[in-house]
């Protein structure tokens, strides 16, 4: 064979091993769609997104998925709620004060929260944390969304601090200097200054890591229970959309029944929420390093 | 004044860093402090069992070996030709273009989304059924993103010239990449791709959906045998009520901390050796 014919050949295997990305996505998207299609022909799309009943595994069967979104929902308000404020001062710190050697430390125990397996979260949470906030506060039960909450916000906390630490070390030194001369403090320079003109890549930060929690199973799958609920309190036992999927996979439903198809019906839910927040963080992001290319 | 409150706020900041490192000390503590007794040669070498303290985690210790084996013998191909493309070929085209912005996005996609992808296109589709096989095979699409991103990286450390000298002596485009680009690259490669199998070494949540079983008394034998790992052992420990089991739980995380901690130490074993060659 000709050396011109060999090199085109490699060319066509090595397009076809990137290409395989978009059959990836295609192939989520085909999957999904072909039992969701199935579930919503005998399910409603109203009941589904509209319905305040989830019950598919008990004799009345009910598909609203509303408790699931809102478990979700709930989960990650609270995982936000850690990780937002702390993994921002975490970042300011680590960009505007600490000196190069805090920070050849601090980073890389960073690193090692952010790749601990998430099961072993679930096990501190339920394990540690809520038995820990039982002391003071009687009215928890064992499973909830609270614990799972907080312990998701830590995990979370490295990838909001590192992606807004790289954001603030973008902003130009001479919008620092200007701030300084002007007789600004460090505080002042950093909130006034640096955050804001930071701010799309931040919020860049903010929305990955809110998609990170949509989609985070184990923790709640372990430390929130399995009791779909429409409820905004934290003491109770919920369940979140990824808990479960886990929930029906580990039992032994038949393929072909609708309780089967419900598992497809709420990925291709979850898939969508965690692809738009993707999708918005993404061009967040294009739009931060336009400004300062 | 306003010097004090620059002072709060740096301290502040620096309470919150504390806390962090604090809440990640306390995790390390209370699993050492749980599992630790129960370590031992036994505990490594017998299968599970319906007492808590006669149970073993040799069979997902073995499970998790096969089917991170498998990945990365899967993944790495797949991942370094991928890479080799956007990186040396497609650069400039609409195409290239499309499919990086494709990786970025399947980067975030939850694993339990993977999970249902394996489950409808591994397990159903393919027939591979619940096997060491259907498990690779999905880790391998979660690992992908983690290890092109990390090749097109050690690709771009390789200098031009290299390229240049390569094509002056009239090598080809492949044989420039194949004899002088890739051997230059590999450490890079290698440290990315323990880094996206540390990864996926604890993912629990694709196998569950795919439907790895939770309990199995023995060990894969082939790339066809139904399977279990060690985080679904945990798992499937930590659900159950009594304190015994999650006694187990904590041990048989701890030997799974040990396996991600030694892959970590050889990513940086290699990327260490690498740099002292580049100096010498």
């Amino acid at each position: 064979m000709s050396t011109r014919a060999l090199e085109w050949i490699i060319e066509r295997l090595l397009f076809l091993c990137a290409a395989l990305s978009v059959l990836t996505t295609a192939g989520i998207i085909l999957v999904l769609a072909v039992e969701t299609f199935e579930f919503l022909r005998e399910v409603s799309v109203v009941e589904f997104l509209t319905g305040t009943e989830w019950t598919p595994l008990f004799a009345n069967q009910r598909f609203g998925v509303l408790p699931l979104v809102v478990g979700t929902m709930l989960v990650s308000a609270i995982a936000m709620a850690v990780a937002l404020p702390m993994g921002l001062l975490a970042a300011i710190y680590l960009s505007e004060y600490a000196p190069s050697a805090v920070r050849r430390i601090i980073k890389p125990v960073l690193e090692i929260l952010a790749g601990v397996p998430t099961v072993v979260y679930g096990y501190f949470a339920l394990t540690f944390v809520t038995p820990l906030l039982q002391q003071f506060l009687p009215s928890l039960s064992g499973f909830n969304a609270l614990s799972p909450g907080l312990v998701m916000g830590l995990m979370i906390l490295p990838l909001v601090s590192s992606l807004s630490e790289d954001a603030m070390r973008a902003v130009p030194r001479g919008l620092r200097e200007g701030s300084y001369a002007l007789g600004a403090t460090r505080m002042q320079t950093a909130l006034k200054v640096v955050v804001p003109a930071a701010f799309s890549g931040i919020t860049a930060a903010f929305i990955l890591a809110v998609s990170r929690a949509v989609g985070e199973t184990m923790i709640v799958a372990i430390a929130a229970g399995q009791q779909p609920r429409l409820t905004s309190n934290p003491f109770v036992p919920i369940e979140t959309m990824t808990a479960y999927i886990v929930q029906v996979s580990l039992g032994d439903t038949p393929q072909g029944t609708i309780e089967y198809r419900t598992i497809f019906a709420v990925g291709m839910l979850l898939f969508l929420m965690t692809f738009g927040l993707n999708l918005i963080s993404t061009w967040l992001r294009e739009k931060f390093r336009e400004e300062y290319a | 004044m306003r010097k004090y409150g620059d002072l709060l706020f740096q301290i502040a900041s620096m309470v919150t860093l504390v806390v962090a490192l604090a809440a990640l000390a306390t995790l390390v503590y209370d699993i050492v402090s749980d599992g630790a007794g129960r370590l031992s040669l036994t505990f490594l070498t017998t299968f599970p069992s319906r007492k808590a303290e006669e149970a073993g985690v040799y069979h997902a210790l073995m499970g998790t070996i096969w089917v991170i084996g498998l990945t990365a013998a899967l993944a790495l191909p797949i991942g370094v030709a991928a890479a080799i493309y956007l990186e040396e070929y497609g650069t400039r085209s609409r195409i290239a273009r499309f499919i990086e912005l494709n990786i970025a996005n399947l980067a975030a996609v939850p694993s339990i989304i993977y999970g249902l992808l394996g489950l409808g296109l591994f397990v159903r589709l393919m027939g591979m059924g619940q096997s060491v096989m259907a498990g690779a095979s999905t880790l391998a699409l979660l690992a992908l993103p983690v290890v092109i991103l990390s090749t097109r990286e050690a690709l771009r450390t390789v200098p031009s010239s290299i390229r240049e000298g390569s094509y002056a002596l009239g090598a080809t485009k492949w044989q420039t990449i194949w004899h002088q680009v890739l051997p230059m690259a590999l450490p890079g490669v290698l440290t990315g791709l323990i880094l996206a199998l540390s990864r996926a070494i604890g993912e629990t949540a694709p196998l569950i959906t795919i439907g790895a079983l939770t309990y199995i008394p023995f060990a894969p034998d082939s790339v066809w045998s139904k399977f279990t790992v060690l985080p679904i052992q945990v798992f499937n420990w930590v659900s159950r009520p009594q304190a015994e089991f999650h006694t187990n739980a904590a041990a048989a995380i701890l030997v799974l901390l040990a396996l991600l901690l030694s892959m970590n130490a050889v990513a940086i074993i290699v990327r260490d050796r690498y740099q002292r060659q580049e100096r010498a």
